[in-house]
């Protein structure tokens, strides 16, 4: 029984490396994460409002074309692409949504007294729930979705100006003539 | 053609390894001494073959050798020497070979000032240093070689990334390894003991040292990338729960929890199987935070590029490093005699306390850095670990770790006396409880955590400085007898408070953070931004040309309560080779408060964007790492670890003064 007690880092270690193994073995480029969700239709959103008013629903930007975005107060990538939505908001460009990720409500209203604020609603996910219902990675994360509801692409971590004006924006583009 | 010696010194290095990691080996279950000699030899050759080749790379990156891949890739002419220099170390390869080269080091350091170290134990150290170092060495020259040549040369260079052109981080990687590296030496050391079959408080005494010099280097290494995080990326943080970060954190928790039981060994001649674990875990986990980053396994935005040949490799030589390592702990560790018995309630039960928690918390750290990928690899939902979770997890473990830290110094070896290690802490507890509690009235119990955290701070730093006037026995005896007994207490006491203290300074200013204010605005020339007493007016914003960048370069005028206080400029710095813009932020510190500047983008009508920070004691995060390593210092310092150390130690016994720690 003592001897087993011995053989228990070891076993251990063993498991660790198999799954160290398994995940190069499945030559996932881990820089490319995977969307499962693209091209799926959207989790159901119903979330309270960070302003106390009307919940945040799905259904209440249905048939629009919209950013949702997974934020937090906490996350520092976070603040780098606020000029960005800011700017989307000022000209009109499309709505977005923000989530505030794992966060306190005062927080995030802090957060945004700060930085302004580029939202058209913003959904407290304080459990995190919505978030694993879409597959979120990690804060900032950015979903496009079409008028159909469904996913069109994900972004991870900040909307550079370059990933804007070259991928986000002509989808946008094209989501909302079509 | 020097590059190519390079070359050719580590593979020559490679083979001198091979033979350093049997000969001895042999020679020691022969109990041959010339084989055995022939560790020393090796070990030293080696460290000489290597350093040679690391001499050559310095030199190609110094002279912009462009017809070497490696210089092309990460270096460019125009480069600041210094940088150009550092910029051997700021890529994969290059590290590597920075790598290898402070192995031999280690490896020669303890052939040469081995002398009085047990031949067979002193073979069988060197023959695993040897073994780690084919390992590393063999890794280079057939996935990683930074000496390719590439035909036609060509003009330039495509320069180092900007963020790495930087003194902080430019010295940042070589503590680190530093720190690494030198725990594969109390590494060596658990694997020759499991060989021998045999670890007495001689062991402990040898293990101990190279421990606490490693733990030195890496809390360096840690603070120095910790407070890079935090003057340059612009947002006051200091502190990511980054996989890198922690893959540094990680040896780190466990090298402290190793540095504590090696005592017990010495002291008592117990713990010894739980503190092999520790050796063989921690250099595991160095291995780990070098490799993860690399192999594909993790992302990281410190991740070197990625190549899956490179990932095999790894897995395989952690495998056999780690996997070995612990087949032979399984092995052999049940054979080891146990030692000196003891209560729960004593130094030693203190010290597993605290090794236990220590342990713990690495372990969450581990699993918060690799669960969201493990979920992902078996297919199970997407989780996302970030503040949230360490603070949730981590933090709390440390709270009974901070309490304890506090006690344990206080008890007596075998059978300690909580009531009586409290009766000489009640003066502290009530001083920590009235302040926190009164600082909860003043703040209106807005700061609950912060105030804690600075109470704990303070119950740390009162008890070590308690610990040491018992010592002495201040006010119980005269005067001058204190001072007798305050000169001849050994080093490694005053390490011990003196690491001590630096851990509660560092304690108080990571709790202080809750106390900072922040103001982001857009701010035009001549007018002013105003927080906490200090008023900032933005003069205007300059261009400045760098030698291999150009900056815009805020001039900000600052004043307190209407006096000068002096200038500050912030800056951006674009350069043009990567189409990269980093900020150079402006700080003042006092050494309780940081005044932070980062000057964030224009508005295109002339204002611009500034952040400005007060972060009351965030320098004490730093200086107190700086101290707790100061500390280990102090303690390395102690006449024990010297050569003959043993027999002054008994003239210390006949004294009448104990050997403390």
């Amino acid at each position: 029984m003592r001897r087993l007690l011995y053989l228990l880092p070891l076993a251990l270690f063993l498991v660790i490396a198999g799954y160290f193994a398994a995940t190069l073995r499945s030559g996932r480029d881990p820089q490319a994460l995977p969307s499962a969700m693209i091209d799926k239709p959207m989790p159901a959103i119903d979330l309270a409002a960070l302003d106390n008013g009307a919940r945040v629903t799905s259904s209440s930007f249905a048939g629009q074309v919209v950013l949702i975005n997974f934020f937090a107060s906490w996350c520092v990538p976070c603040r780098e692409e606020q000029p960005l939505l800011l700017r989307l908001k000022t000209e009109n460009t499309v709505p977005v949504i923000g989530i505030a990720y794992k966060d306190k409500p005062q927080d995030t209203q802090r957060f945004l007294t700060q930085l302004g604020d580029p939202f058209q609603r913003i959904g407290l996910d304080q459990e995190g729930q919505l978030a694993l219902n879409f597959g979120v990675y990690g804060v900032p994360e950015t979903y496009v979705i079409g008028k159909d509801g469904r996913i069109r692409y994900r972004q991870i971590s900040v909307i550079t100006p370059e990933i804007w004006e070259e991928t986000i924006l002509p989808l946008i583009k094209k989501l909302a003539a079509s | 053609m020097i590059i190519e010696i390079g070359h050719f010194a580590l593979i020559l290095a490679l083979l001198v390894a091979a033979v350093q990691s049997t000969i001895p080996l042999m020679g020691a279950a022969r109990r041959e001494a010339g084989m055995m000699a022939v560790g020393k030899t090796a070990a030293i050759t080696q460290f000489v073959l290597i350093a040679l080749a690391f001499a050559t790379l310095v030199h190609a990156y110094v002279t912009s050798d462009f017809s070497v891949i490696n210089v092309v890739d990460n270096s460019h002419s125009d480069k600041p020497l210094l940088y150009k220099i550092t910029g051997v170390w700021g890529n994969h390869e290059g590290s590597m070979v920075l790598w290898v080269f402070m192995l031999a080091l280690c490896g020669a350091a303890v052939a040469v000032f081995g002398a009085n170290l047990p031949p067979p134990l002193k073979a069988r150290v060197l023959a695993v240093q040897g073994m780690i170092g084919v390992g590393f060495l063999l890794f280079i020259l057939l996935t990683s070689n930074p000496f390719q040549r590439v035909l036609p040369a060509p003009a330039d260079g495509q320069g180092l990334n900007p963020i790495l052109q930087d003194p902080g981080l430019a010295f940042h990687p070589p503590f680190l390894y530093l720190g690494y590296v030198g725990f594969s030496v109390s590494f060596s050391f658990a694997v020759a003991a499991l060989i021998e079959g045999r670890v007495d408080a001689a062991w402990g005494r040898w293990v101990r040292p190279w421990a606490l010099f490693s733990w030195c280097a890496l809390a360096i290494g840690i603070a120095m990338g910790s407070w890079w995080a935090y003057y340059t990326l612009g947002w006051g943080g200091w502190w990511y729960w980054d996989p890198v970060e922690n893959a540094s954190f990680m040896p780190w928790l466990v090298g402290t929890a190793l540095i504590h039981s090696a005592i017990v060994v010495e002291k008592r001649d117990a713990l010894k199987s739980w503190t092999i674990l520790l050796a063989i875990l921690t250099f595991s986990l160095s291995l780990v935070g070098t490799f993860l980053v690399r192999s594909g396994v993790l992302t990281s935005v410190h991740a070197f590029a990625v190549d899956p040949a490179r990932g095999t490799f790894i897995l395989l030589l952690l495998l056999v490093v780690i996997g070995g390592s612990l087949t032979l702990y399984a092995w052999r560790a049940p054979a080891l005699k146990a030692g000196g018995l003891f209560a729960p309630i004593s130094r030693e039960g203190a010290l597993v306390l605290n090794n236990l928690l220590l342990t713990t918390g690495a372990a969450t750290v581990f699993v918060g850095t690799l669960y969201p990928l493990f979920l992902d690899a078996v297919g199970g939902p997407k989780l996302s670990v970030g503040f949230p979770f360490f603070n949730r997890s981590f933090v709390p473990l440390m709270v009974p770790m901070l309490i304890a830290v506090a006690v344990g110094p206080l008890m007596a070896w075998k059978r300690g006396d909580l009531g009586g290690a409290m009766q000489r802490l009640w003066a502290a507890l009530v001083v920590v409880i009235i302040g926190v509690v009164g600082a909860l009235v003043v703040t209106e119990g807005s700061y609950v955590l912060a105030l804690l955290g600075i109470g704990l701070a303070a119950w740390v730093a009162i008890a070590a400085l308690l610990e040491w006037t018992e010592r002495v026995r201040l006010f119980r005896t005269t005067l001058a007898d204190s001072l007798r007994r305050a000169l001849h207490l050994p080093r490694s006491a005053y390490g011990m408070t003196i690491a001590h203290i630096g851990l509660a300074i560092t304690v108080a200013g990571i709790s202080a953070s809750a106390f900072e204010t922040e103001r982001i605005e857009i701010v035009a020339p001549g007018h002013d931004i105003a927080i906490g007493g200090y008023v900032l007016r933005l003069n205007g914003v300059g261009k400045v040309q760098g030698a291999n960048f150009t900056a815009d370069d805020a001039k900000i005028v600052v004043t307190h309560d209407g006096k000068d206080v002096g200038e500050m400029h912030p800056e951006r710095r674009f350069f043009p080779l990567q189409q990269q813009t980093t900020s150079e932020t402006a700080i003042r510190t006092n050494f309780f408060s940081d005044l932070y500047v980062a000057l964030g983008d224009p508005d295109g009508r002339g204002g611009w964007t500034l952040r400005v920070y007060l972060k009351p004691l965030v320098p004490w995060i730093w200086l107190g790492a700086v101290i707790m390593a100061g500390g280990g210092i102090v303690s390395l310092s102690d006449r024990r670890w010297r050569v003959g150390a043993a027999t002054r130690a008994k003239g210390a016994h006949a004294l009448g003064i104990a050997p403390g720690e």
